[in-house]
């Protein structure tokens, strides 16, 4: 089997058996992590570029080490360091950089759909979207659907609670997709302030008391408020938000048993999420993390794997 | 000097503002219609043409669109811009003010004017800023901008968020029978927005802007009018919301008037899936609800015309992340078959499509409107309404390229347009 998508900007490019057989992939690769020598030759003379346009810690990290663990030379290109602060384009920057062809460009950027704009150029290398603006973060999605599924076996018929900045939340629209995918219900929880207009097209319920659904969730994912995306703030104060849309101890003995938390990071400790609560034993935020390099070792070996069988050059 | 002559033969001659649909020959010399009759046998030289199964209609005129000229010459040209107004045959435009200095006093007006006279295809009628700079602070000096040639005044592409400044500017250009020409966004309830919020904005995570952005400005500025009994021109109307508006304004008989952008009528914001920046704009292209109240609008004569907003763009400012990318389209050269598809669809007709892109627009500036009738000014345009082809950007005049209309097929083709007489495009 091969992914039918050249690039991985949404998840809705991925069909159930794609994910599936991403998983396959996945789990061929979580031992890796595991060994003395965590190094495989899978991808040896590679090349990925890491062009990130925006901070990271967690997603940049987890790509460079996927990369470097499948033995791709890696390259790391963050917004400060490049030519976009001489005043290069987007699109000239990633078109110089596949004059020196690369395989794989894996692209974080502020601007929804710059992935895509990205994507378009290119004839043989492949684009993975590591986060675009409000848009999307499928490989987040792809680890969070995988963390789900080690601990509760399978994710059709589960409950799965978003909680928080939906307006600004790619994880949370990645998310949606996915679980949808594989047959979960999706309730998006948050102030009405910060659920962006249109969100019923997602086939998503929609609940503004967090207290009132918690009970009937399986699994809760908090998000962080997006101070950065924000214009105006829309609510009052952090103090109330935390009160109403925080998750502390209190507010989890109203949760059903087995109930599993999850946070895509960065953890804002005491807003969304208190330290108890992220620390916890139901807390799968470090699982989540752990499969994340996983996740995207096998993305990466399933793109560029499949340039092999690709004829012609950029 | 000799003026140019043409005979346009067996010709329907299409002026419904004047109530003619008829067939005949039109006799073009000296700037103006000379004759209009079955079987003119003109003496002396002119240029024959067969106008069998052509229809010949006044010179379209255009309230709305972006010359760049002085301070974007890179995207378009007041020679340029004109050029393609005369390929869509157009022969009056208007030019908006935010141009770089802004058209804010008499000297750029002047300035504009000038370009013109050097330049230009077909004819300019400038509109003044409304504010100094576009910054919704002080007033431009209106009346000298009236003196030095401005229709109207506007501060299109930003909206006056002070209303009292509003009901001064408006007050003040009352008592210089200026219209004032508004673009209406709430500038803090849409605020960094890139396209219309919806469920195609949830889902492409961009930021929207509510169509109650519109409604609220629109409102608010029909109320001014009442206040200081000016004439409110609604630009570039793009919600039910604000159709609704001026339906009832004008139901209460206050002076207000709107225009229809043909990209509003043809496209939603299901344009904007893939991250298409050629469907960009400000307004932003809506819902299908809007769309149909729009046409509807057009249908009952709410809106009283059609208007392009022809924004030229360089590649740059369009080739890029979309919430960076600059808003607006080329107009001029699909404007007219744009809206013939209102006609062939069934929802106008073609008396309205033509009325609002003639004599519409000229009531709305309180201009003579002479239309078809011998002794009138010779501006005219020939058309093939049955003629389909590509569109092309490339092949357009315009110095731009930023179309969302790139590849479609088009009927309805300018075959030649004139203005005084003299003949600035044949198609």
């Amino acid at each position: 089997m091969a992914l039918k998508t050249p690039h991985i900007l949404s998840m809705s490019d991925l069909s159930r058996e794609e994910i599936e057989f991403i998983f396959q992939t996945t789990d061929s690769f979580r031992e890796v992590g595991g060994r003395a020598i965590k190094k495989v030759p899978a991808l040896r003379g590679k090349t990925v570029i890491n062009l990130f346009f925006e901070n990271s810690t967690r997603t940049r990290t987890s790509f460079e080490i996927a990369g470097k663990r499948l033995s791709a030379d890696v390259i790391n290109i963050s917004k400060s360091s490049s030519s976009v602060t001489k005043g290069e384009t987007l699109l000239d920057t990633a078109k110089n950089l596949v004059a020196m062809s690369p395989d794989i460009l894996v692209v974080r950027h502020p601007s929804a759909g710059a992935p895509h704009a990205v994507a378009k150029i290119l004839q043989r290398a492949r684009v993975i979207n590591a986060g675009d603006g409000a848009h999307e973060h499928p490989t987040q999605a792809l680890l969070d659907l995988l963390t789900i599924r080690d601990h509760k076996k399978k994710i059709e018929g589960l409950h799965v609670g978003i909680v928080g900045d939906i307006a600004h939340s790619r994880v949370a629209r990645s998310n949606i997709r996915g679980l949808q995918t594989f047959g979960a219900k999706v309730t998006v929880v948050g102030p009405k302030s910060m659920i962006p207009a249109g969100i019923s097209a997602l086939g998503v319920d929609v609940s503004y008391d967090l207290a009132e659904v918690l009970p009937k969730l399986d699994v809760v994912m908090m998000l962080r408020i997006q101070t950065e995306r924000l214009d105006a703030m829309p609510f009052p104060s952090v103090r109330e938000y935390s009160r109403f849309y925080g998750l502390n101890p209190q507010l989890l003995k109203k949760a059903k048993p087995g109930i599993v938390i999850m946070h895509p990071g960065p953890v804002n400790r005491g807003v969304e999420i208190s330290p108890e609560v992220a620390d916890g034993p139901y807390s799968l935020i470090l699982d989540q993390v752990k499969n994340g390099v996983a996740v995207r070792m096998a993305l990466l070996y399933l793109l560029a794997g499949e340039l092999e069988s690709v004829k012609g050059e950029a | 000097m000799k003026r140019e002559a043409y005979l346009i033969k067996d010709v329907r001659i299409f002026d419904p503002a004047l109530k003619l649909d008829q067939t005949g020959d039109v006799l073009l010399r000296d700037g103006k219609i000379e004759a209009m009759a079955k079987g003119l046998k003109p003496e002396g030289d002119l240029e024959i043409l067969d106008g069998k199964g052509k229809v010949l209609v006044p010179g379209l005129v255009d309230l709305h669109t972006h010359l760049r000229e002085p301070g974007y010459e890179h995207k378009e040209t007041v020679e340029t811009g004109t050029r393609s107004a005369a390929a869509g045959g157009f022969t009056t435009i208007c030019c908006m003010a935010n141009t770089n200095p802004v058209n804010d006093n008499a000297a750029i007006t002047q300035y504009i004017l000038q370009k013109a006279r050097e330049g230009a295809s077909v004819r300019v009628l400038p509109i003044g800023a409304i504010s100094k700079g576009l910054q919704g602070k002080e007033l431009a000096e209106i009346g000298e901008l009236k003196q030095a040639g401005c229709v109207g005044i506007s501060d299109d592409g930003m909206t006056l968020m002070d209303s009292q400044l509003m009901r001064l500017a408006m007050d003040y250009a009352r008592g210089f029978d200026l219209p004032v020409l508004t673009h209406s966004v709430d500038a803090n309830l849409a605020k960094g927005g890139a396209m219309h919020e919806g469920e195609v904005s949830c889902r492409l995570g961009l930021k929207g802007m509510p169509a109650e952005a519109e409604d609220i400005i629109v409102a608010r500025d029909i109320y001014l009018s009442g206040l200081t009994d000016c004439h409110l021109h609604v630009a570039h109307v793009s919600t039910a919301g604000s159709v609704e508006l001026i339906r009832q304004a004008k139901r209460r008989g206050l002076k207000v008037s709107g225009e229809a952008a043909p990209h509003h009528f043809t496209l939603t914001d299901a344009a904007c899936e893939d991250y298409d920046t050629h469907a960009k704009m400000c307004p932003p292209l809506r819902g299908e609800e809007h769309r149909q109240a729009v046409i509807a609008g057009l249908a009952d004569g709410t809106l009283d015309c059609i208007a392009t907003d022809h924004a030229p763009h360089a590649t740059v400012d369009k080739e890029t992340e979309f919430d960076q990318a600059a808003f607006g389209i080329l107009g001029f050269e699909t404007a007219l078959p744009l809206s013939l598809r209102l006609v062939e669809q069934g929802a106008v007709s073609l008396e309205r499509v033509i009325q609002s892109l003639t004599s519409s627009p000229m009531a709305i500036l309180k201009r003579p409107y002479t239309g078809l009738q011998v002794g009138a000014v010779a501006d005219v345009a020939l058309l093939d309404l049955q003629h389909v082809w590509t569109y092309r950007a490339s092949e357009g005049f315009s110095k731009s390229r930023n179309s969302p209309f790139e590849g479609w097929e088009m009927k309805g083709r300018v075959l030649g347009t004139w203005v005084d007489g003299k003949r600035v495009h044949q198609g």
